[in-house]
């Protein structure tokens, strides 16, 4: 069993999801890769951003 | 005078739409869903099959890893979404279910994630067969 850290599995998440993303909404290899690579960073920008706004909220 | 007559400058497309709708096209979709990458396998996209056989696959494997759950009935309506789900990777998915793999009910932050993992897994290899499909009607030109 592997225990990968929070921050961890949202990169691994990312990274498989934006991959496949990029490949099925785009139609060229260029244009895949650049829709993969905005979807990876919204998806950790995300992550990171509603972190910070539960933990603020939590306090 | 002898004139010739003017072919229309899309005479070859019709040709072409009727060429991609021969065979069974719903080959490269059931392929698609059953093995990762498999459509574009067959659709001769040996690169983008690869990276979406690899993409799904491996994200199969790491919820596994974290002792993910493999829906095995439907209770309710959320085991029945998650059985869905689960259902689009497969063989991977028949598989691991005759093998036994797979965690307990999740007890665990973790386990969670690796349900999730299992399961958004299948949900993109509907899209990556269901894209297969679009390539091989033509829907999606290349």
């Amino acid at each position: 069993m592997i225990h990968p850290s929070h921050f961890t599995a949202v990169l691994l998440f990312s990274v498989f999801a934006s991959t496949v993303f990029g490949i099925t909404m785009r139609d060229t290899p260029r244009r895949m890769f650049r829709y993969g690579a905005y979807c990876f960073i919204l998806f950790v920008g995300s992550a990171i951003v509603l972190s910070w706004v539960m933990f603020l909220i939590a306090r | 005078m002898a004139t010739t007559p003017n072919k229309p400058a899309t005479a070859g497309k019709p040709a072409a739409g009727k060429q991609a709708q021969q065979g069974f096209v719903y080959l490269p979709l059931i392929a698609g869903w059953l093995v990762p990458g498999g459509g574009h396998f067959l659709l001769g996209k040996w690169i983008r099959g690869t990276l979406l056989a690899i993409s799904i696959v491996a994200m199969f494997a790491l919820g596994l890893a974290m002792q993910g759950k493999l829906y095995a009935g439907a209770q309710d309506i959320l085991d029945m979404l998650g059985m869905a789900g689960d259902l689009g990777n497969g063989l991977l998915f028949i598989i691991s279910r005759a093998l036994g793999l797979g965690g307990q009910p999740v007890q665990t932050t973790i386990a969670d994630y690796g349900t999730k993992f299992i399961v958004v897994a299948g949900l993109l290899n509907i899209i990556a067969a269901v894209d297969a499909h679009n390539l091989r009607t033509g829907r999606k030109s290349s």
